[in-house]
């Protein structure tokens, strides 16, 4: 039990940590700014997904693949495929209700915490 | 039609700039994208646990669950004016992961709070993250879409 | 005189400057020179652009009362800021009773408001004005990149937005500094298209203003004891010197960057200053200081501004440049 939760811990950081270096990568070369990388690994994440592909990855890294936009990614393609099974208006809508507990907290947090916070200036 | 373009493109001046400027550390700055990263997915399975084994939460809602943890983890930090540093230092490695996300929604919310709720806060808390909404429910709809065909053949 | 140069025969005087700038930038190698540093960059605003307004409208009240004059002497305000519609400028202007002309060339705007200046003091159409240019980094960051929380990296070859304003009283009659030549730039663009390479961008322009100048006026660069431009940063400068001797022109003894010296840079994070304030608490601090003390008695200051804006970056433009350069010389 110990050592297989260990072997994920490792697991996940090393699978986690391969998504943002190649991340880094691609920004180191081709310059493109950081929020189109995160349109790109979530319409990976959903890709591969839609090809049966995310889920392994999944399965095999717990958090290390579900954490990066591309686990978003893979939620949302995840939720619409699941929706088909269960007719159209589950297509359609399948995506976006997995994705509910992403979008709700970053849209309530953010509003909570501009009430409360400024932002600071920097000098470094 | 003409070519109103005045400005001509100086090849050689353009070689010579991208020679001299000077490049992003290659290997260092993969390293730190790879460490902060995997380390924010070791948090996060950290709390996948936690909630599996203490709170006994599981399926849909325990992933949900760890996403809305890291999200409120992650905003905190933007309110306080760390996350900016840790950008700073990781690059990709904190762009990359949800807290990456959810930095971008905070801290365009605190930045556009000045112009007011509506028009600012609310307005522009989208301004980085839009997209992501935008394309992820766009392509969440399309892999639905084909799978609901696909199922009725 | 030449096509692009004039010569003030009458030779307005600088009689006074005042400088404020920001915490980080008081550390800086020259930071123990500026007048008035702020304590933190909000500078007791509820918002960093009305912080930015409030920053000019302090240099421009505390050079009046630095060089003894009333406000009823000053015949007209030039100045000029960083924001859309250059917005800190003019609210700066709403408290003063002067008349005000408003001006942007980017961070080239200081050197433009200055050979204004000079040619409507030179002409004898007004007696003394004054030249004011500012800019702040969180307002610019805002403007030009991300919100300030955001956890963007900033790339090796970008510049850092000065938070700093300064002002100078430009006199037909006064003591001071006289400024004897002002040669105006045109727009260069060799095709930059890297919005955070501001200072390879900038450094044809600043190239063309200086042959330009030399040229019309016969001078030599080593003429100067000191050629300054504005935020070229340590890349845009390295640039700069070695195109323009490609060109036949020699600049590396007496050149300095304003960009280059206002912070202690690491070029492997950033390559110095930038920003209308970045030229103005350089100039109104350090180059006057020098000039005023005789230790320098002939510069070149050509100041660079970029005219992009975050609208014809994302359509794909490249950047186009300018630079304005005046001669300032003691009898």
């Amino acid at each position: 039990m110990v050592t297989e939760i260990i072997t994920t811990f490792i697991k996940a950081f090393i699978v986690g940590g391969i998504i943002c270096a190649v991340a880094q990568l691609l920004i180191n070369y081709t310059k493109i700014t950081p929020g189109k990388i995160l349109v790109y690994f979530l319409l990976a994440g959903v890709l591969l997904q839609a090809a049966g592909i995310y889920q392994f990855l999944v399965d095999f890294a717990g958090a290390g693949a579900t954490v990066p936009i591309s686990g978003f990614g893979y939620l949302l393609a995840k939720g619409a495929m699941d929706g088909a099974k269960k007719g159209l208006f589950g297509a359609l809508t399948g995506g976006i209700v997995s994705a509910a507990a992403g979008i709700t907290a970053a849209i309530v947090f953010g509003f909570v915490f501009a009430l409360i916070f400024k932002p600071k200036s920097k000098r470094n | 039609m003409a070519d109103n373009k005045t400005s001509v493109v100086n090849k050689a001046y353009l070689a010579f700039v991208s020679e001299i400027s000077p490049k992003t550390n290659e290997t260092r700055s993969l390293f730190n994208a790879f460490a902060v990263g995997g380390f924010i997915c070791v948090i996060g399975q950290f709390l996948r646990y936690m909630l599996e084994f203490v709170f006994k939460i599981e399926g849909d809602e325990l992933a949900g669950a760890v996403s809305m943890i890291l999200i409120f983890l992650s905003a905190l930090l933007t309110g306080l004016g760390v996350y900016d540093r840790i950008g700073k230092y990781a690059g990709a490695g904190s762009i990359v992961p949800i807290t990456g996300f959810a930095n971008s929604v905070v801290a365009p919310a605190m930045e556009f709070r000045s112009e007011g709720f509506i028009y600012g806060l609310a307005a522009k808390m989208f301004i980085i993250a839009g997209p992501i909404i935008v394309f992820g429910v766009m392509s969440s709809v399309a892999v639905g879409i084909i799978y609901y065909i696909t199922g009725l053949i | 005189m030449g096509k692009h140069t004039i010569f003030f025969h009458n030779a307005p005087s600088i009689v006074c400057t005042y400088s404020a700038a920001g915490k980080k930038e008081s550390e800086g190698p020259i930071g123990s020179l500026f007048d008035y540093v702020l304590e933190d960059d909000y500078f007791g605003e509820k918002t960093f652009e009305k912080a930015e307004c409030k920053m000019l409208s302090t240099v421009i009240e505390k050079v009046i009362k630095k060089s003894g004059y009333r406000k009823s002497d000053i015949d007209a305000l030039i100045s000029g800021d960083l924001l859309n519609q250059i917005v800190s400028a003019s609210f700066a202007a709403r408290d003063f009773n002067i008349p005000y002309i408003g001006i942007y060339n980017a961070c080239s705007t200081l050197t433009e408001g200055l050979a204004l200046g000079a040619t409507l003091t030179d002409g004898g159409y007004m007696s003394d004005v004054i030249v004011a240019t500012g800019s702040h980094f969180s307002t610019a960051e805002r403007q030009y990149r991300y919100p300030l929380e955001f956890g963007s990296v900033r790339p090796p070859q970008s510049q850092w937005t000065v938070t700093g304003a300064g002002a100078a009283i430009v006199s037909r009659k006064g003591k001071g500094p006289k400024i004897t030549a002002a040669t105006f730039g045109k727009v260069v663009d060799y095709g930059v298209s890297d919005a955070n390479n501001m200072g390879a961008a900038m450094a044809p322009a600043a190239m063309d203003t200086l042959i330009t100048h030399f040229n019309e006026t016969g001078r030599k660069p080593d003429y100067y004891d000191l050629i300054v431009t504005g935020d070229l940063g340590a890349l845009g400068s390295r640039i700069l010197k070695h195109i323009i001797s490609q060109n036949g022109y020699e600049i590396t003894d007496n050149h300095v960057d304003c960009g280059e010296i206002i912070y202690n840079i690491d070029e492997k994070e950033y390559q110095g200053g930038s920003g209308a304030g970045c030229s103005a608490v350089v100039f109104n601090s350090y180059i006057y200081r020098k000039l005023k003390e005789k230790e320098l008695n002939k510069v070149l200051f050509s100041a660079t501004g970029a005219l992009l804006s975050t609208t014809t970056t994302q359509q794909g433009e490249t950047i186009p440049c300018i630079s304005h350069a005046v001669a300032l010389e003691n009898d």
